[in-house]
């Protein structure tokens, strides 16, 4: 417990007063936030809300955005994309193993492609794949890295329904075993509460609810603690969920 | 498993509904040989029907035994050996020039800025008008035939290479910046494969060059090489010989074919 303590005391993430705009319309406004180290936060929000422009900028690729405030990430940062971005031109190991160092590079990479149920397809190119076996190589070159931080933005959102169900069991299961903290954006409150160890909701560029799932996994969509939470954040996304 | 096979295998009844293709579909097997072949054995019905004046279009036979002839002679190998060093010497320095110039201009504002304005307009200049300006400059030994070649290649190497690495997808480029590639190692990995299919149309297109120049070149001041002998043909109107020169543009853009599908094997496209 001490251990936690101390943990909490320097986040993983330490975001103060950021403002980020487009133009003359202001998409963060002074947005504070702090994650903890292995802390799995969702950021949820709807479209246009700033969730991508606050991951983006954690990612550090929001160059030539305007805005100020202070952002501390750790060094290790790996992003998970909408889309699975393999290269195509290689195989799947090597795009796992993209951009690492040292003669245990490829060794890890296997462990990588074998933790996310993909053993024995090193060989293969990427559109030779499903999309949910695309996302998953995608998730092993994240973990290969042993990121302090794992930043994902809509990472399931372009894969059908029961591959998702199977994906949320997967990350699960890796940010268990790995500890990286997390920053999930995504627009489906049900993903949050399943996943996640705090909520986040963003309306209008600031943090309108700030919410920890104190629900045991597995978590079940049936539980009535689940629905409360699922109540209180679509209100909060402004939907009517009577 | 196989009980499953077995089982289809009895099936004799396929029905489906199909829907009208769009792609080309399925590649004929040596199908880029056969327009060729067609083209040839035409030319051997006509010929041998008496429909060409042997002076002007001599038959297929004619030629291939003008070429036998040169090869038992020696003349076309030692002919060709001479031509291929010239053209490779050009090739492979003017090869170098145009992707190094396609990096410069497609990764960096300065060097598109200074490079590419640049070679746009070289592109306009006919670089075999320039063949008197090089004789001035670097006399008309074997160093001008060399240079024109390399300026050719590179030029074609250059439009290709740098049409392909502008369009390399931006996304991938987010990639490499969130695992940190160095900038060689994004060269290696992003950049030069992106730009590869843009590279093969510029090498395809570059070899066609150097054989095209080869034979104006060597028709300037030389005593060697495929243009001489060409040269030496049309002056006692040895039609036939002209014509086996057609023969390798074929062969060496059938080379650089099979090397491409080996090489760009990743790709799904309309052409499969």
């Amino acid at each position: 417990m001490a251990l936690d303590t101390q943990r909490v005391t320097t986040p993983a993430v330490r975001v103060r007063d950021l403002v980020r705009g487009f133009g003359s319309t202001a998409v963060l406004r002074g947005l504070d936030l702090d994650i903890a180290p292995g802390q799995f936060v969702a950021l949820l929000g709807r479209s246009g809300s700033g969730k991508s422009t606050l991951l983006r900028a954690l990612a550090g690729l929001d160059r030539g955005v305007a805005g100020t405030g202070e952002i501390d990430v750790p060094d290790q940062v790996a992003v998970v994309f909408q889309d699975s971005r393999l290269l195509p031109w290689q195989r799947v190991l090597p795009n796992v193993v993209i951009g690492l160092d040292g003669p245990n590079a490829d060794r890890l990479g296997r462990d990588a492609l074998a933790e996310v149920g993909l053993a024995g397809r090193e060989r293969a190119w990427p559109r030779e794949l499903s999309g949910g076996e695309q996302q998953r190589v995608a998730l092993a070159r994240s973990l290969v890295r042993e990121p302090a931080l794992l930043l994902a933005d809509e990472p399931f959102g372009a894969l059908d329904a029961l591959t998702r169900i199977r994906m949320h069991a997967l990350l699960r299961e890796l940010c268990q075993r790995h500890g990286p903290a997390v920053l999930l954006v995504t627009h489906d409150v049900d993903e949050a509460i399943v996943l996640a160890d705090r909520v986040v909701v963003l309306v209008d560029g600031a943090i309108a609810v700030d919410r920890p799932i104190e629900l045991a996994q597995p978590r079940s969509h049936r539980d009535p603690a689940f629905l409360s939470y699922r109540y209180e954040l679509l209100t909060a996304l402004g939907v009517d969920a009577e | 498993m196989t009980l499953l096979l077995d089982s289809a295998k009895k099936s004799t009844v396929d029905v489906r509904p199909t829907r009208p293709r769009l792609g080309p579909g399925r590649a004929i097997p040596y199908g880029r040989v056969l327009g060729p072949v067609v083209v040839l054995a035409a030319w051997w019905g006509a010929s041998a029907g008496g429909l060409f004046d042997p002076r002007l279009l001599p038959a297929p036979d004619t030629v291939l035994a003008a070429a036998l002839d040169l090869i038992e002679r020696g003349t076309l190998q030692d002919s060709l050996l001479v031509s291929l060093q010239r053209a490779g010497i050009g090739f492979s320095i003017g090869a170098t020039v145009g992707i190094v110039l396609a990096l410069l201009a497609g990764l960096s504002r300065s060097g598109e800025a200074v490079v590419d304005g640049w070679m746009q307009v070289q592109r306009s200049v006919p670089t075999l008008g320039l063949i008197p300006l090089m004789i001035l400059w670097l006399g008309i030994g074997e160093t001008f035939k060399v240079v024109i070649i390399a300026i050719v290649v590179a030029i074609i190497i250059y439009i290709q290479t740098y049409a392909g690495l502008t369009g390399i997808d931006s996304r991938y480029v987010e990639l490499a910046e969130t695992v940190d590639l160095s900038r060689a190692r994004f060269i290696r990995l992003v950049v030069l494969p992106g730009a590869l299919p843009g590279l093969f149309v510029g090498l395809r297109l570059a070899v066609t060059g150097s054989w095209l120049s080869l034979v104006v070149l060597e028709q300037i001041n030389a005593t060697s090489g495929i243009g001489y002998l060409m040269f030496q043909a049309q002056n006692y109107a040895q039609t036939e010989v002209i014509v086996v020169y057609g023969l390798f543009g074929f062969v060496s853009d059938g080379l650089l074919r099979l090397v491409e599908r080996k090489v760009l094997a990743w790709r799904s496209t309309l052409s499969g």
